[in-house]
C-alpha cells in the first residue's frame, strides 16, 4: 500500500529533483575531506634522496591545500553538472529532421574521411610534424582494426596483443639485418609468423573466457617482452635492433643515390618522399586490414565470430565450431598486428623492448572499445581522438599518462559502450516470426 | 641441503607478502565478479605511505622501533583502505551493471591513474631506507655456508599469520563477514534480505586495500625500497597467486601466495633470475589451463 501512495509522489520529486545547495555543500566538503586524507601524505610531504644517499623529505602544504581546493569546487561543479544533466539513463528524445541529418552525417563521413586522408601528404606535404603524426594516426588505425577482429567482431577479450605487434616488428628487424631480406618479403612473414604466434597463444586459451582470458592475454604479452629483454643474443636484449634498412619501392630505394627514386624520376631528391611513401604504405595496410575484416564479415567465419561473441553457449548448441572460430579470429587479429609491427620498425629504424609495453596493448584496446567494439568507422575516429588528444598533451610530459588513465575511468562511465555505440549484429532477423503449433507438435516437428 | 633452506625461508617470506595482496583479489572476484586491476597499485602506494610515515616519524626523534612500525602499519592501513574506497567509489560503482568489459577498463585506466599519480608525486626514481629492522638468528651454519632467519623476515611471517587470523575470525563470525559471503552468493537476494549491498562491497575494497597496506609495508621493510612501477608485477603475481589457489577461497589466495612466492625463488636460485617473472607468468596460464577452479576453488557451473 505504502508503495503504490509514495509511485505518483516520487515521480513529482523527481521531476522536481534539485537537492538543495545545502546538500551540494555538504557532499563537497565531504569530498574535499576524503581527498585531504587521500592526498595528505603522498602530496602533503615529498620525499627524495639527498646530497648524501640518505633519504629526506621535505612538505608542500601549497600544493596539497590547491588539490583539495580543486577537488572541493570540482566536486560542486559535478554535482550541478549532474542535476542539469538529470538523472543518468535518460531517454533523450531527438526530433526525426535532425535524426535523419545525422544519419546522412553518419553516411557521409566515412567517405570524406577516407577523402582527406588520401589528401593529407599533398595538403600538408611541407608539413613534417603533421606526416608523422598521421602516420602514427594511421598505424593505431590499423592496429585498432586488427584487434577489433578479436575484440570486436569475436568478443575475446585481448590485453596481450601488444606482443604480436612485437613479434612482426622483431620478425622484420632480425630478418631484414641477419639476412637481408627485403621489406616486401618479410612484411607477409611478419604477418604469418604472428599468426602463428596468435594460434600458439590461441591453443591454450581456448576454454578460457572474460576476465581469465584478459589476464593470460596479459600475462602471454608480458612473457614475450621478458623474452625479447632477455634473449640478448637474438634480440639484443634491451638494447634492441639497429640499422634496420628502411622500405623500397618494390626495390627502388629512397635515396639520393643513383639508383633511387628520385634520379630515377629525374626529381631532386627529398627526404620527404620517403615520409610521404611510408604515410601511403600504412595507408595501405590499414585499408587491406578494413577490406579484409569487412569481407570477412560477410563470411560464414564472420558470422560465426559475431555469434560467439553474442554467446558462446548458443553457438556451440548451433553447431559451430567455437575452436577454430577462435583460433581464426586469434590468427587474423595477430596477422594485422604482425603486418603494423614490421611497418613500425620499418618507418623507426630501430626497435627495442620498450615500445612493447603493456601501455600499448592498453591504449589500443582503448581504441577498440571506445571506437564501440565492431564498429570500423568508430576504431578510425577513436584512434584519431586518443592519438591526436596524447599529442595535445605531448608538453605535460608525466602528466600524460596521467590524463590517459583519467580519461579512459571518465569515458567508460559516461560511455561505457563507446564514442559510437553499436554492436549490432550484420544480421538478425527482423521479424519475429510467429510459428504454428502445428509444425512443433511432438512427433511431426 | 642448506642452500635449498635458506631459499625455502626467503620463499615462505615472499608468499606471505603475495598472499597479502591476493586476498584483496579473490575478495573482490569473489564478491563483484571483476579483476581489480588497480589492486597492484594499491598495494604500491601502501608501500609509498609506510615509507612517508616512517621518515615524518624519524624525524620527529622518536627511535623505539615497536612503537614506530606500529604507528605506520596503522597510519598507511587506514590511508590506503580509503584509497581502496576511493577508487571503488569513482571508478567500479557506477558500472557495476553495465557490460561486462566496462569495469575491467574502468580499473585497467585506474591502475594507470595510481601508478602516474605516484610518479607524478613523488618522484620516479627509487626510494630506499635504511634497514630499520636489523639482527637475526643463524639457524645453521656448516661448511661455511649460513642459514639465516632474519628479524624482518620473522616479522613478516608473524604479521601475516596473524592478519590471516583476524580476518578469517572476522568473515567466518561477525556480521560483515556474513553480509560478505551472502553478496558473494546473491547480490538481488541478500539485498531483499536487508543488507546493504553498496556498504559491504564499499568494506570489501576497504578491508583488501588494508591488507595490501600491510603487504607494501612489508614489502618496504624486507626489501628496504620502494618504486611507483612495483605494483604491476606484483599484482599479476598475486592474482596469479589467488587464481591457482581457486578465486574467491581466502585460505587458497594464501596458500597460492606461498607457492608463487616459493617457485620464484627456487627458480631464481636454481635456474635463472632474469626469467622468473616469465616462470610465474607461466604458471598462471598452465594453471587457467589445467586447472581453472584452482587448488581450493568451487567449479563454475556455466548456465544458460
Amino acid at each position: 500500500m505504502a508503495g503504490v501512495t509514495a509511485a505518483p509522489a516520487s515521480r513529482s520529486s523527481a521531476a522536481s529533483y534539485a537537492p538543495g545547495a545545502a546538500f551540494i555543500f555538504k557532499k563537497a566538503l565531504i569530498s574535499a575531506l576524503v581527498a585531504l586524507v587521500l592526498f595528505s601524505l603522498m602530496i602533503g610531504v615529498r620525499t627524495d634522496a639527498g646530497p648524501d644517499g640518505q633519504l629526506t623529505y621535505w612538505t608542500r602544504f601549497g600544493d596539497l591545500a590547491a588539490m583539495v581546493a580543486t577537488v572541493f569546487g570540482g566536486s560542486i561543479v559535478v554535482e550541478l553538472l549532474r542535476q542539469w544533466w538529470g538523472p543518468v539513463g535518460t531517454v533523450r528524445i531527438v526530433p526525426p529532421s535532425v535524426q535523419s541529418g545525422l544519419a546522412v552525417a553518419r553516411r557521409a563521413i566515412a567517405p570524406l574521411l577516407l577523402v582527406f586522408t588520401f589528401l593529407v601528404p599533398v595538403i600538408f606535404y611541407n608539413e613534417r610534424y603533421i606526416l608523422d603524426l598521421g602516420i602514427l594516426v594511421l598505424t593505431y588505425v590499423m592496429l585498432g582494426w586488427g584487434l577489433n577482429v578479436v575484440v570486436g567482431l569475436a568478443g575475446l577479450l585481448d590485453l596481450g596483443y601488444v606482443a604480436f605487434y612485437a613479434v612482426g616488428a622483431y620478425s622484420y628487424a632480425l630478418l631484414a639485418t641477419n639476412f637481408g631480406f627485403s621489406f616486401w618479403i618479410c612484411l607477409p612473414l611478419a604477418g604469418i609468423l604472428a599468426a602463428f604466434c596468435g594460434v600458439l597463444l590461441g591453443f591454450p586459451v581456448l576454454r578460457l573466457r572474460g576476465d581469465y582470458l584478459a589476464i593470460v592475454t596479459l600475462a602471454f604479452g608480458e612473457i614475450i617482452r621478458l623474452v625479447i629483454i632477455n634473449w640478448q643474443s637474438l634480440t639484443g636484449g634491451p638494447n634492441g635492433v639497429t640499422g634496420i634498412p628502411r622500405p623500397t619501392l618494390f626495390g627502388i630505394p629512397l635515396t639520393p643515390g643513383d639508383d633511387g627514386l628520385a634520379a630515377m624520376l629525374g626529381i631532386e631528391f627529398s627526404t620527404t618522399h620517403r615520409i610521404v611513401f611510408l604515410f601511403y604504405l600504412i595507408l595501405a595496410l590499414a585499408l587491406l586490414t578494413n577490406w579484409v575484416t569487412i569481407r570477412l564479415r560477410r563470411l560464414p567465419i564472420g558470422r560465426a565470430w559475431e555469434a560467439l561473441r553474442e554467446d558462446e553457449v548458443a553457438c556451440r548448441a548451433l553447431g559451430i565450431n567455437t575452436t577454430t572460430t577462435k583460433l581464426t579470429a586469434f590468427a587474423t587479429g595477430a596477422m594485422f598486428g604482425g603486418l603494423a609491427g614490421a611497418f613500425f620498425a620499418t618507418r623507426q629504424g630501430f626497435i627495442s623492448p620498450e615500445s612493447f609495453t603493456f601501455h600499448e596493448s592498453a591504449l589500443v584496446l582503448a581504441i577498440v572499445v571506445l571506437g564501440g567494439m565492431g564498429s570500423q568507422l568508430g576504431v578510425a575516429l577513436a584512434a584519431l581522438v586518443m592519438i591526436g588528444g596524447f599529442e595535445l598533451f605531448r608538453g605535460l610530459e608525466q602528466f600524460r599518462m596521467l590524463v590517459f588513465g583519467l580519461a579512459m575511468v571518465l569515458l567508460m562511465i559516461w560511455r561505457p559502450r563507446g564514442l559510437i555505440g553499436h554492436r549490432a549484429p550484420t544480421v538478425f532477423l527482423h521479424h519475429n516470426q510467429a510459428i504454428s503449433s502445428d509444425l512443433v507438435k511432438e512427433g511431426h516437428g | 641441503m642448506d642452500y635449498f633452506a635458506q631459499q625455502l625461508i626467503n620463499g615462505i617470506v615472499l608468499g606471505s607478502i603475495y598472499g597479502l595482496i591476493a586476498i584483496g583479489y579473490t575478495m573482490v572476484y569473489g564478491i563483484v565478479g571483476m579483476i581489480n586491476f588497480a589492486h597492484g597499485d594499491i598495494f604500491m602506494i601502501g608501500g609509498f605511505i609506510a615509507l612517508i610515515s616512517f621518515l615524518i616519524l624519524v624525524s620527529f626523534g622518536l627511535t623505539v622501533v615497536p612503537v614506530i612500525l606500529l604507528i605506520v602499519l596503522l597510519v598507511s592501513m587506514a590511508i590506503t583502505a580509503l584509497y581502496g574506497w576511493t577508487v571503488e567509489r569513482i571508478a567500479y560503482r557506477p558500472l557495476r551493471h553495465s557490460f561486462r568489459l566496462a569495469p575491467m577498463l574502468s580499473a585497467i585506466g585506474m591502475s594507470f591513474v595510481l601508478t602516474n599519480y605516484s610518479q607524478v608525486a613523488q618522484g620516479a626514481r627509487v626510494k630506499p631506507v635504511p634497514p630499520i629492522i636489523t639482527g637475526g638468528y643463524t639457524l645453521y651454519e656448516a661448511d661455511g655456508f649460513v642459514v639465516r632467519l632474519s628479524n624482518v623476515q620473522i616479522i613478516v611471517v608473524i604479521t601475516t599469520v596473524v592478519l590471516l587470523a583476524i580476518f578469517t575470525w572476522m568473515v567466518a563470525r561477525t556480521r560483515l563477514g556474513r553480509d560478505m559471503r551472502a553478496c558473494e552468493q546473491d547480490q538481488t537476494m541478500a539485498a531483499l534480505l536487508g543488507v546493504d549491498v553498496d556498504r559491504t562491497i564499499s568494506m570489501t575494497f576497504v578491508i583488501g586495500a588494508a591488507l595490501a597496506a600491510v603487504a607494501g609495508m612489508m614489502y618496504l621493510l624486507y626489501y628496504g625500497l620502494v618504486d611507483f612501477f612495483m605494483g604491476f608485477v606484483a599484482g599479476i603475481k598475486a592474482f596469479t597467486a589467488a587464481v591457482l589457489g581457486g578465486i574467491g577461497s581466502l585460505p587458497g589466495a594464501m596458500l597460492g601466495g606461498l607457492l608463487i612466492g616459493l617457485i620464484e625463488t627456487m627458480w631464481s636460485a636454481y635456474f635463472s633470475v632474469e626469467y622468473k617473472d616469465v616462470a610465474a607468468f607461466s604458471i598462471l596460464i598452465v594453471v587457467l589451463i589445467f586447472l581453472p577452479t584452482g587448488l581450493l576453488g568451487r567449479p563454475e557451473v556455466e548456465k544458460v
